[in-house]
């Protein structure tokens, strides 16, 4: 298996976390660990390797980003509050009334959300269509899917891997936050996917697995899609979930926190502070 | 009608480029001109349901029409969720071309008999339910079916069904068709029950009692207006559908009535699979019969309520 060596954030990582964490004192709760695992990859993503744009998210010849953890929300409101798909104080209305973030991302209310994820095993399926919807087409789009190691449980995940791979279909990236620790416990004793990477790569997918909170690897890594020509992509990283929060790190319980207190929400704040 | 849907697909896809056909591993041959000719828009898939629909979302975020063709029971019960979500949530135009609606597959046993699939379609927001009566009436609604918004399940009888639809009588989504003027009483009917009924009033006419027949082709959107209407004016209402009694035809007929009939309420008679898996095989004809759902059981059902309420012919 792939070691991880421990990343220091740095400032902008720092931020996206911020970002999040006001998200989560609005709405008093949320999948903290399951977003701290993605900060990184979803940063790479929208700073360096999608071609998307805030002021026209509606572009056909745009790269698609499919969160198919849909429960990992909060990260990606984050980076779409920072890249103004939105504005930041939506944030504060996370799971409000008639807020449009939710506690698992809707595409009808937000901008930037390609699809409606929550419900786990879709997202990669969604993405075929997609990436064979742009192959027919003659355009250069390309697919990214994001899931968690817990969601390839799913059945379904692995019906659209074989669909992938049959389609050859190299403008699909699948990308896997493996951390390792799924809702319960650690995915070695819920359902242990290793061999991972074989996985994959029997399924017809050239995979490449780096520190999913290593931005200089991760940019390197997504500059250089596809892997292989006429495959698709799969990219193994490897996260700590609650990544940045000593508290949450590897800790189940924070797979999911409700009823979170102003004192608890500054702690998380006073904690990022000292990583800086 | 299963033939004929299929080659409409393919001839709708002639004219419109956004056209796609995604199929599920089912029925050697199906399509091959369409294979042969437009290989970039004929999909067959493997036995993935649950990807299929994804994949049909996919495309049709991205502006096509997708028809997805397999048996009712998979489409149905083994990716609910992907409808549900995938389709229905984000409000796509995918139609979902379901063969062997209610009890086709007969020989084949309660594994492939949908009988509760229009109670599950019915139940989801945004999905549109249509039950034609035989392959012409099929072609009429196919003309029309990727213009409709959202996904839509299409409810096929077999092959080879008597042709009992009227050209005259045209076809409107979600509008249903008076095959028959009302007397003091309706039969309500969708998909191939729709001749069992017709057949049933015919009968009935000979007695001197005078059955309508209005054929409920659409399910969803239910055509409520027209229930209201006609129900003013008959003492009987007799819904027939080759579906459990629970949550289809019947059942909707019975919420129009119950919400907006209560000051002249007629009785409503639901013919239908009683709430249990079929434990027989046979053909479609004998569990037809075996559950009271042939013309002579809907005769029946008709002349034992006018002879129990003393009611005098037309």
């Amino acid at each position: 298996m792939h070691k991880s060596k421990n990343i220091k954030l740095d400032n902008r990582s720092i931020y996206l976390r911020h970002l999040a964490i006001k998200g989560l004192a609005g709405g008093k709760r949320g999948h903290l660990g399951s977003a701290f695992s993605l900060i990184e990859i979803l940063r790479v993503l929208y700073d360096k390797i999608l071609d998307i744009d805030s002021n026209d998210p509606d572009n056909i010849n745009r790269d698609r980003c499919i969160l198919s953890k849909g429960h990992g929300c909060l990260a990606l409101y984050s980076l779409l509050a920072d890249k103004k798909f939105f504005p930041e104080s939506e944030l504060d209305k996370f799971c409000h009334f008639d807020g449009i973030l939710g506690g698992h991302p809707e595409a009808s209310k937000i901008p930037g959300v390609e699809a409606s994820t929550g419900a786990l095993g879709h997202g990669l399926s969604i993405g075929v269509g997609l990436a064979i919807s742009a192959k027919i087409q003659r355009r250069n789009s390309r697919v990214f899917v994001i899931m968690g190691d817990g969601e390839i449980n799913e059945g379904s995940i692995w019906e659209a891997a074989l669909s992938a791979g049959k389609h050859k279909l190299d403008n699909l990236t699948a990308i896997i936050d493996y951390n390792k620790l799924q809702s319960y416990d650690k995915t070695s004793i819920v359902q242990d996917l290793e061999p991972l990477s074989d996985k994959w790569k029997s399924f017809g997918f050239e995979v490449e697995e780096v520190n999913g909170h290593d931005v200089t690897e991760l940019e390197n890594l997504f500059s250089n899609l596809p892997l292989k020509k006429s495959s698709p992509s799969a990219i193994i990283l490897h996260t700590v979930k609650g990544k940045g929060i000593k508290e949450a790190e590897g800790n189940p319980k924070w797979h999911h926190k409700s009823k979170i207190t102003e004192s608890e929400i500054n702690k998380l704040y006073s904690e990022l502070e000292l990583n800086l | 009608m299963r033939k004929t849907c299929l080659d409409m697909v393919y001839e709708l896809a002639k004219a419109d480029d956004r056209i796609v056909f995604i199929g599920s591993d089912l029925g050697a041959g199906t399509l091959s001109e369409m294979q042969k000719n437009m290989p970039e828009r004929f999909f067959m898939e493997g036995v993935s349901e649950a990807n299929i629909i994804g994949m049909a979302a996919g495309l049709a975020m991205d502006g096509f029409i997708p028809y997805v063709n397999t048996i009712s029971t998979f489409i149905t019960r083994r990716c609910y969720e992907q409808i549900a979500i995938d389709l229905c949530l984000h409000n796509l135009p995918v139609k979902l071309i379901a063969n062997g609606g209610g009890l086709v597959y007969a020989p084949l046993g309660p594994t492939h008999l949908a009988i509760e699939d229009i109670a599950i379609m019915r139940s989801l927001p945004n999905m549109n339910i249509v039950s034609p009566s035989d392959a012409e009436e099929m072609k009429r609604f196919m003309n029309q079916s990727k213009e409709i918004k959202g996904p839509v399940y299409i409810r096929l009888a077999k092959g080879g069904d008597e042709i009992v639809s009227d050209p005259k009588n045209g076809f409107k989504f979600g509008e249903s068709i008076l095959i028959k003027d009302v007397g003091e009483v309706l039969i309500v009917s969708s998909g191939i029950t729709t001749k069992e009924a017709i057949y049933a009033s015919e009968e009935l006419s000979k007695e001197g009692i005078k059955a309508g027949v209005l054929h409920m082709h659409t399910i969803k959107p239910f055509d409520y207006k027209s229930i209201i209407k006609y129900s003013q004016k008959v003492k009987l209402i007799v819904s027939v559908e080759e579906h459990i009694k629970n949550n289809g035809l019947g059942s909707a007929i019975g919420d129009v009535l119950n919400d907006n009939c209560y000051h002249k309420m007629p009785k409503l008679i639901k013919l239908g699979i009683p709430d249990q898996f079929p434990d027989k095989y046979g053909t479609q004809e004998d569990l037809l019969k075996y559950y009271s759902l042939d013309s002579k059981s809907i005769y029946e059902s008709v002349l034992g309520f006018i002879k129990s309420k003393g009611l005098k012919a037309a």
